[in-house]
Formats: structure tokens, sequence, C-alpha cells
């Protein structure tokens, strides 16, 4: 094995071109467990480590570029208002010290369907960017989840960053898992209400062999709020359309019975938590416009 | 390959080191620190947290050459970098041994390595507070727990009972069932305040 230490960002992206099976190494809360294990021994390890400005963020007029080596903890502490989904994902990955050390960056290039990170980038709507020597390019979320632990890079390529639209509405995530830390999600929900656009964005995790998006839930939910008039009238969904709503969620679910859970457990708790999180973010924007109103 | 770094305020260097090692092995089995405890080599269970800049991580998941340059204090420093946190002699936080002398090094060195090893040594008043508070059993969990619970109180010199749940939420113990050691964080929080009055 190899020790690759890039001093900033153009070595890295050399030594990856030189190297495409180098793996890279930021927080290392995934690589290192599967060193310790001897599940992997790459021919080189490639230190993102003194790369400053994979730590760093941005907030911009419409969108957050998150350098993909910013710790969980940051964003709880600083994106709580700009990317809420993502902050709330944050805080439920593992325990302090893995969040200290672990980012999104990591969650994007294990992939695994597991990662807390990746129902809120969905549900938020994301672009990965990606960049090798031969250039940069931005992947959308919806294309960058390829297959189990499969993603959309190619073997030159490193995350440099995400870039995540600003909440223009209330979001949600909800976790199942054993207890309140150091938990592997047995399944995981983010919901994202974009009021801007008149549309609701979801993100399944641990219930798929990619993260999804439950397409067809959303079709129906956006045109129930639609045809109701309901983005203007703040009005309350039905509870048959939520309830609709949370069965299709189930519906775009694919899982596995494993030793986390049952498919059919996954199905459900995924529609359980479709109803509750819609639930919460609906009569947070409701309860927001009133609040609006009532002020004018 | 060769690594360099500073632990406990003292520049340590290590030779013929594999580059897939974890820092944790670094310490315990090239430095002779194994205050340190090997357990899950997964960052389940927090037994092998260490002050890496500053910051609490589980030193079996980095890389050891991901240290390099970097600032570490474990268990066996922390009753010195507690000490000098008190005298104000450095900022809490991160870098927070930079400053620690030679000397001060070394006297925390000849603490003795025999089975007398800390006894007639000052601890960190978390540490007194463990041991007073009975939150230490088969002692396994303790380091960890002491380097989180040490940080958490920096940052949360009045903590609530969640906060301490939620900053040692990522250390397990079998033993104790937690609660003698949320009494020992309460009573070093406890103490600190009685200080600050006083």
């Amino acid at each position: 094995m190899d020790f690759l230490r890039p001093a900033d960002w153009e070595e890295a992206l050399a030594a990856k071109a030189e190297h495409p099976t180098a793996v890279p190494i930021a927080g290392g809360t995934d690589v290192m467990v599967e060193i310790n294990f001897g599940h992997r021994r790459p021919e080189y390890l490639m230190d993102l480590g003194r790369v400053g400005d994979l730590a760093e963020w941005e907030v911009g007029e419409d969108c957050v570029r998150l350098g993909a080596a910013v710790p969980y903890t940051r964003i709880m502490e600083h994106l709580s208002a700009e990317l809420p989904g993502l902050a709330l994902a944050s805080h439920t990955v593992a325990s302090p010290q893995i969040r200290n050390r672990g980012g999104v960056g990591g969650n994007l290039g294990t992939a695994s369907p597991a990662g807390d990170a990746h129902p809120a980038l969905l549900a938020a709507g994301a672009e990965v960017e990606a960049a090798s020597v031969r250039g940069v390019r931005r992947i959308p979320i919806d294309a960058f989840y390829t297959g189990v632990k499969r993603n959309a890079l190619e073997p030159d390529e490193l995350i440099r960053a995400v870039h995540v639209a600003k909440a223009d509405g209330p979001q949600q995530f909800s976790k199942v898992g054993t207890r309140n830390a150091m938990v592997i999600a047995v399944c995981a929900f983010g919901l994202a209400l974009h009021p801007a656009t008149r549309t609701v964005r979801t993100g399944i995790g641990s219930a798929a062999p990619t993260p999804v998006r439950a397409g067809a839930a959303e079709e129906f939910l956006n045109a129930v709020l639609e045809e109701g008039g309901l983005w203007e009238n703040g009005k309350i969904v039905t509870p048959s359309a939520v309830k609709r709503f949370a069965e299709l969620c189930a519906a775009a679910c694919d899982p596995i019975d494993d030793v986390r859970g049952t498919a059919d457990y996954r199905r459900h708790a995924v529609g359980v938590m479709a109803r509750r999180t819609f639930t919460w973010t609906w009569e947070s924007y409701r309860g927001a416009r009133r609040t609006t109103e009532g002020a004018v | 390959m060769r690594v360099n770094l500073t632990v406990n305020g003292r520049p340590q260097q290590a030779d013929d080191v594999w580059e897939g090692e974890s820092l944790l092995y670094v310490l315990r089995e090239r430095m002779g620190l194994p205050g340190s405890k090997n357990a899950c080599e997964q960052g389940e269970c927090g037994s092998c947290t260490v002050r890496l800049d500053g910051v609490p991580v589980c030193s079996c998941l980095v890389a050891a050459g991901q240290a390099e340059g970097r600032e570490v204090v474990t268990v066996e420093g922390l009753a010195e970098f507690a000490r000098r946190r008190a005298e104000g002699g450095a900022a809490p936080g991160a870098r927070a041994g930079q400053s620690a002398s030679l000397d001060a090094a070394r006297r925390w060195q000849a603490g003795g390595t025999d089975s007398q090893t800390g006894e007639h040594i000052e601890l960190a008043p978390i540490q007194q507070a463990f041991i007073d508070a009975g939150a230490v059993q088969c002692g396994f969990c303790t380091p960890g727990l002491l380097v989180a619970a040490d940080e958490m109180l920096e940052r949360h010199p009045d903590p609530s009972d969640e906060d301490v749940r939620e900053a040692l939420s990522g250390n397990l113990c079998r033993c104790t069932g937690y609660e003698t050691i949320m009494d020992a964080v309460r009573l070093a929080a406890a103490r600190r305040s009685e200080e600050a009055r006083a």
C-alpha cells in the first residue's frame, strides 16, 4: 500500500489520474473500518485531509456549496437554517466522534443505500460536483446512485463538493433504528416542501438497492396540492390523500430482508415515516403562512 | 513510512508505519501509550477516543498518516491538559496541547510505567469525579469516556443531562448502566462551578 498526501486539490486530481485505483480517505469513518477488518487493501490510500477547501462551505443566493469533507458536526451547527433536512440527517449519524470526522463526500463516495445524507440530498435537490484533470462536472443527485455501493463517478474523478438548494420551505428527516445513536438505518425518509416551485420531494434510504425518490408519490401529492389550491389557501390535506401518499412511498421501496429488518417491515415503516414527515412539514408550512398573513 | 506528530505536548516520531495502520495502533503499539483502548475497530464503541487537534475522534478510524503534523491528546495526557487549561496556559479546544513545554512533557512521562503508574499524580477533575462517583468498574471504556466527557465540559461547563447523554452517546459501557457515569460528569461540573464561585 502507498500513502498519497496531496497538498492541494490540483495535486489530488493529478494523483487520482495517475492512480485511478487510489482510494480517497477524508474522515476515514468508512474506509478505515474496511482496512481494519481486512476487507479492503487498496493499492493507494489518498489522504484528502490536507486539501483545506474540502472542509469549507459557501452559502450563496439559492444554493449552498458544501465541501465534500465538511464534518457532519459543522453541518448541524452552521447550516440548519439553509439545509434543515441535511442538518437533521447529520444529527442522526453515528456519534459525536464520527460526526466530527465524517462528511457528505464520504457518504456519496461509499454510496451505501443506508447512508444518512442521501434521503436529505434527494429531497432537497442536490448536485454532486465531480472533478478530474479532464474538468469539472455536476451530477444531479437522481443520477448519482447507480447500484448497491456504486455511483456515477469515473475512476479518475473525485468528489469536491455538493451543491444543495437552500430550503425554501419546511424539511424533515426520519430514521428507524434500534436506538438513537450509533445506528445504521433500518430505513430512512427525507421530505422537503418547495413552495417556490409548488413541489414536494422525497428521499428513501435503506429500502432499495440505492437511495431513491418516491416519484409516483411525489406526483400524486403535487397534483393533490395543486388541484385543491392548497399551497395558496393553506388548508389541510385530507387524511385519505395523505394515506395514499404514504402507500405510494411504501410502494417505491424495493427492500430486502436482512439482519436489521425485513422487507415488509421496511415498506411499512417508510409509509409511516412518509405520513409523519409530510404532516409535520405541511403543518409547519400552514403555520408559517398564518403567521405571515397575521403580520400583514 | 515515517509519521511525525505531537502527543500530549511532546513531539513524537514513528518509523516503519504501515500505510493502512490506525492512529490507535501507533499510539498503543509504537508509542507505548495503551490508555486508549482497542475494542471494536469500527468506531462503534468510543473506547479509543482521543483529541485530534482538539476534536474528539475515534483513533481507530484515523489513518496514522492523516495524523502527520497534528496534535493528539490521549487519556495519559489528560491531567496535564486539564491543568494547563485551568491555568489558562493553553486555549481550550484546537491545538491546546501545542504550548506544552518539553519539560512538562518529561515531567508527565516521569509518572512511571510500573504497576503503580498514576499513583501520587494529580488527576484531571473529570478523572477524580469518575473515581469519587464510582463510575469505573472494569475500566475498559473509561479512557474514552474521560476524553469525551472532558471535552464536553469544556464546551458546556453547566451541561444538561441531554448534553451529557449526547456527548457520550458514542461511548459504550457494558458494566455501569451509565448512571454512575452521568453522576460523575454532573459531579465534575458541580465542582467546577463551585470553584468558579469561590
